[in-house]
C-alpha cells in the first residue's frame, strides 16, 4: 500500500493542533481570572479570594505545562512536515512567530515561576504584578498566532516573487482583513472557556456541599461574566461569517451546504452534504434564512460550491456539521448564562440542583464547541494552505516519505495519549482534593518532611494564617 | 539601500540564541539525566525543585532558536528539520515526557517511578538528539535546489552517535556543577564526587570526537589545519577550562564548577563555529545564501533590539528571586 505523506502529514497537524488548542483557549481565560483573584486579594485581604486563586493557580500549571509542551511540536512541526511552505512563507511567519516568542513565551514562563513558587519569596504586590504579566503574556501570544494564522486565510501585504512571499506593508500583512474578527472571536472563545470551566468545577462543589462560600461567589462571578460573554460571541461570530462570505466565499458555501449559488437559500438545520452527485441528500431547512443572515437581505445571493472544480472544494460534510455543532453549543452556552440570571433571584442559582448538574456538563462545551469552530476555519479553507497563493499538496516537505509521516503520527499520537491521560487524571486528583484538605493530603502523598504547598496556599502574611488554625509557612526558613 | 550586513547580524543573534538554550537548558537537561543515580528519593525531590522554577523559561530558547531560524534564515529551517526529521521527532518527543514530569511527579504515590524515569528518560534522549544534531551538522547536509534530498536516517552514523555522547557527558556535568552550586549536604556531597569522572568522560569523548572530525570533513580539515597558528586557541581554552573545572572541585569551591563549566560549552561552541563558518547549511549554503528578505531581518531585528535586553532583565530577576540553595522540603507547588 502506497502511503501519502501529504494526506499523513494534514492528519499529523491537525492532530498536534488540535491537541495543543485546547490547552491555550483554557489558560488565557484562566490567567486572567487568576489575575482578577489575586488583585482581589491583594485589595480586600479577604482570605476567600486567596484561597480561590490558590487553588485556580494549580489547576492552570499543569494545563499550561501541557499547553507548553505541545506548542515546542508545533514550532518544529513547519519545518518537518512542511518545509516548502516554510520557506515559502518564512518572510512573514518567521518573524510573527519570533516575536511571539519574544513578546510572550519569555513573559509567561518567567513570571509563571515567581506566581507558582514565588509567594514567599517576593512581595504581595510583586505577586500580583507576576499574576497580571503572565496573564497579559497569553494575550500578545495570541494576537501574534492568529495574526499568522489569520494571514493564511487572507494574504494580505506580501508580493508572491518566484514562489516565495515578501512583505511589502508589515500593518497591512498583520492587520489583515480577517484578523480583527478572528482574534476577537479567539479572545472570547477563551474567556468563555475559562468561564464555563471555572463555573462547572463550582457548580461540582456546591453540590457536594464544599466550601460552599468560595465556590458561590466564584459560580456568581463566571455568571455573570457569560451573561455579556456568550451573546456577544455570538454578535462576533456573526460578523466574522460576514467576513468569511468577502473573502473565503465557498467555506461559507460549505457551512451552508450550498450548491448552488442562488437567493432566498434557506438556513439548513439538517442535511446530508454529498459531495460525490454534488448536493444534498436530504435537507430540512428554514426558507430564506442563510440569505437574511449572510446577506441581510431575504433575497440575498448566497454562493454555491459548485462555482468552483471539484478538486477545488473543501470537504463539506465536515464543515458542514462542525459549523452546527459549534453554533448549536453557542445557543446552549446562551441558555445557559440566562438561565443563571433567572435564577439569580433571591440567590436560586447556587441552590437549584438540576442547573449546577447541567453547569456541571457544560463544562466541556466550549472545548468542544472551539475544535469545532477550528475544523470549519481550517478544513473550510482546504485545498489552499494560503488561501488561493498556495496550495497543501504544494507546500509539504519534498523529502518526506509516507513511512516517515506514519511513524511520527504514531509517535505523537502515543505520546499525547500518555499525557494527555496523565494530565486529565492528575486534574481530576486536583479536583477531588479542592481547596480544603490540600494540606493534609500534601502529608500522605509526598511521604516525605513537609514540602510547601504552603507555598502555594499560604496568604501573603503569616497571621492569617493563623486565622485559618493552621501552621505557619514549613518551607524551611 | 542593504547599509547593514543583516545575515551577519542574525547569525550572531542565532549563534548567541542557541548558546543561552544550551547553557540553560542544558543544567536542567544534565540534572534529569543524572536523576536515576541519585543517593535517594529525597535528593531527587531536591534536584527537580532546583530546576522547577526555571525550566520553562530555559526551553523558551529553544522555540527561540527555532523561530528565529525560520525568520532569518528559512533555508536552514527548511533543509535541517526534513534532513533530521526523526531526530526531531526523539527530541519533541523526550522533552514532552520530561516536561509534563514537573508537574505529575508530585503529586504520584504508586506511579512516581514512572514520572521519575519520564523525566530521566525525557532528558536523555532530548540530550542525546542534540548532541546527534551537532554531529549531524558537521557531516553535512544533501541538498539539491534548496530542498533536502537525502534519507529520513542519513543523519544517523557512528560519528553522530558520539556527539549524543559527548552531549550527554557535557550536560551531566554541567547538571552535577549546577547542583553543587544550588544544594548542600549529602546531595552535594555525591555532586562533587560525581563531577570528576564526568569531567574525565567528556575530555574523552571530545578528545575522540576532535580526532575524528577531520576525517569527517574535508573543508573542516583543511580549515584546522591550514590556520594552525591562530586555531589552537580555541582548544587550549578549552583545556583551560577542564583545568578549572578540576582545581575549583578539588577545592570544593561552589560556584566556580558551575561557571568553568559553561566556560567549557562556550570554547567548544566557538570551536564548532569557527570550523564552519560562513557556512549553516555545510557544504552547500552560507549564511548569506540562506538568508530571508533583507525587510524581513530589519523588521524583526529592530524590535529585539528593544525587547531582548528586557527579557534577559526580567529572566535574571527571576534567577535572582530564587537564589540560593534548595532545601529537602522546598519547593513546588
Amino acid at each position: 500500500m502506497e502511503l501519502d505523506p501529504l494526506i499523513l502529514s494534514r492528519i499529523q497537524f491537525a492532530f498536534v493542533v488540535s491537541f495543543h488548542a485546547i490547552f491555550p483557549v483554557f489558560t488565557i481565560g484562566l490567567a486572567s481570572y487568576i489575575a482578577v483573584l489575586e488583585g482581589l486579594a491583594f485589595k480586600t485581604e479577604n482570605p476567600v479570594w486567596v484561597k480561590l486563586s490558590a487553588f485556580w493557580t494549580k489547576v492552570f500549571a499543569v494545563v499550561f505545562g501541557m499547553g507548553v509542551v505541545s506548542g515546542i511540536v508545533m514550532s518544529f512541526q513547519f519545518g518537518t512536515n512542511w518545509s516548502n511552505f516554510a520557506q515559502a512563507s518564512a518572510n512573514f511567519l518567521g518573524p510573527m512567530l519570533s516575536y511571539e516568542v519574544v513578546t510572550a513565551f519569555f513573559l509567561e514562563a518567567a513570571f509563571l515561576g515567581v506566581l507558582l513558587f514565588g509567594r514567599d519569596k517576593v512581595p504581595a504586590g510583586v505577586h500580583l504584578f507576576a499574576a497580571i504579566m503572565v496573564a497579559t503574556g497569553t494575550f500578545i501570544s495570541s494576537f501574534w498566532i492568529l495574526a499568522a494564522n489569520s494571514w493564511m486565510h487572507t494574504p494580505a501585504g506580501i508580493e508572491f516573487i518566484d514562489g516565495v512571499f515578501h512583505v511589502t506593508s508589515w500593518s497591512e500583512a498583520i492587520f489583515n482583513p480577517s484578523f480583527p474578527y478572528r482574534f476577537t472571536h479567539m479572545v472570547l472563545a477563551s474567556f468563555l472557556t475559562g468561564s464555563f470551566v471555572v463555573a462547572g468545577v463550582s457548580a461540582w462543589y456546591l453540590l457536594k456541599g464544599r466550601e460552599v462560600e468560595a465556590n458561590r461567589k466564584a459560580l456568581s462571578m463566571c455568571l455573570w461574566l457569560l451573561l455579556f460573554l456568550a451573546p456577544t460571541q455570538a454578535v462576533v461570530g456573526d460578523f466574522h461569517g460576514l467576513n468569511t462570505l468577502e473573502h473565503q466565499p465557498m467555506k461559507v458555501a460549505a457551512m451552508e451546504g450550498n450548491w448552488e449559488t442562488s437567493r432566498n437559500v434557506p438556513l439548513l438545520l439538517f442535511a446530508i452534504p454529498d459531495q460525490e452527485s454534488q448536493t444534498n441528500l436530504f435537507e430540512i431547512g428554514i426558507p430564506s434564512l442563510a440569505s437574511m443572515i449572510l446577506t441581510h437581505e431575504w433575497d440575498g445571493k448566497v454562493p454555491g460550491l459548485k462555482e468552483i472544480p471539484v478538486a477545488q472544494q473543501p470537504p463539506v460534510g465536515i464543515v458542514f456539521w462542525s459549523f452546527r455543532v459549534m453554533v448549536g453549543l453557542g445557543l446552549l452556552m446562551i441558555a445557559f448564562a440566562v438561565t443563571g440570571l433567572i435564577l439569580r433571584a433571591g440567590g436560586r442559582y447556587w441552590r437549584t440542583r438540576w442547573f449546577l448538574q447541567g453547569m456541571r456538563f457544560m463544562s466541556i462545551a466550549p472545548f468542544l464547541a472551539v475544535l469545532a469552530g477550528w475544523f470549519v476555519t481550517e478544513i473550510g479553507r482546504a485545498p489552499w494552505l494560503v488561501y488561493g497563493m498556495m496550495t497543501q499538496a504544494e507546500a509539504v516537505t519534498p523529502s518526506l516519505t509516507g513511512g516517515m509521516a506514519l511513524f511520527t503520527l504514531i509517535g505523537y499520537i502515543v505520546v499525547y495519549a500518555l499525557v494527555f491521560s496523565a494530565g486529565v487524571y492528575y486534574l481530576m486528583r486536583v479536583l477531588y482534593v479542592g481547596m480544603e484538605d490540600e494540606h493534609d493530603d500534601d502529608e500522605h502523598e509526598a511521604e516525605r518532611p513537609k514540602r510547601p504547598f504552603s507555598a502555594a496556599h499560604v496568604p501573603f502574611e503569616i497571621d492569617e494564617d493563623e486565622h485559618h488554625g493552621k501552621p505557619a509557612s514549613q518551607g524551611g526558613h | 539601500m542593504e547599509l547593514f550586513d543583516l545575515p551577519l547580524i542574525w547569525a550572531f543573534i542565532i549563534g548567541f540564541g542557541i548558546i543561552m538554550y544550551v547553557l540553560m537548558d542544558g543544567f536542567d537537561l544534565g540534572v534529569g539525566i543524572l536523576f536515576p543515580f541519585a543517593p535517594n528519593e529525597e535528593s531527587r525531590d531536591t534536584m527537580m525543585n532546583s530546576v522547577a522554577p526555571v525550566w520553562d523559561g530555559n526551553e523558551t530558547w529553544l522555540v527561540l532558536g527555532g523561530a528565529g531560524l525560520l525568520a532569518a534564515f528559512p533555508l536552514v529551517y527548511s533543509i535541517l528539520l526534513p534532513a533530521l526529521y526523526i531526530g526531531v521527532f526523539l527530541l519533541l518527543a523526550g522533552l514532552i515526557f520530561r516536561g509534563v514530569a514537573f508537574e505529575f511527579r508530585f503529586k504520584a504515590r504508586t506511579s512516581r517511578y514512572l514520572w521519575n524515569w519520564a523525566f530521566a528518560g525525557g532528558s536523555t534522549v532530548a540530550s542525546f538528539a542534540q548532541g546527534a544534531v551537532v554531529g549531524a551538522y558537521i557531516q553535512g547536509f544533501e541538498t539539491a535546489n534548496g530542498v533536502y534530498v537525502g534519507g529520513a536516517l542519513d543523519w544517523l552514523t557512528p560519528f553522530t552517535v558520539l556527539t549524543g555522547l559527548g552531549m550527554l557527558c557535557g550536560y551531566a556535568l554541567l547538571g552535577s556543577t549546577w547542583l553543587i552550586l544550588k544544594t548542600e549536604g549529602r546531595l552535594q556531597d555525591w555532586a562533587y564526587r560525581i563531577s570528576l569522572p564526568l569531567l574525565a568522560a567528556v575530555l574523552v569523548v571530545f578528545g575522540i570526537i576532535s580526532v575524528w572530525t577531520p576525517f569527517v570533513d574535508d573543508m573542516v580539515r583543511q580549515r584546522w589545519f591550514s590556520n594552525l597558528s591562530v586555531i589552537w586557541v580555541l582548544p587550549v581554552l578549552t583545556l583551560l577550562c577542564a583545568l578549572q573545572i578540576y582545581r575549583s572541585v578539588r577545592d570544593r569551591k561552589e560556584g566556580m564548577p558551575f561557571v568553568s563549566t559553561m566556560g567549557l560549552f562556550i570554547t567548544t561552541y566557538l570551536g564548532l563555529v569557527v570550523s564552519r563558518w560562513p557556512y549553516v547549511v555545510p557544504p552547500e549554503y552560507t549564511l548569506w545564501e540562506a538568508a530571508s528578505a533583507y525587510e524581513s531581518q530589519l523588521f524583526l531585528l529592530l524590535g529585539l533590539l528593544f525587547v531582548i535586553p528586557i527579557v534577559l532583565v526580567y529572566t535574571a530577576w527571576t534567577y535572582w528571586v530564587f537564589r540560593g540553595k534548595v532545601r529537602a522540603g522546598e519547593g513546588y507547588h
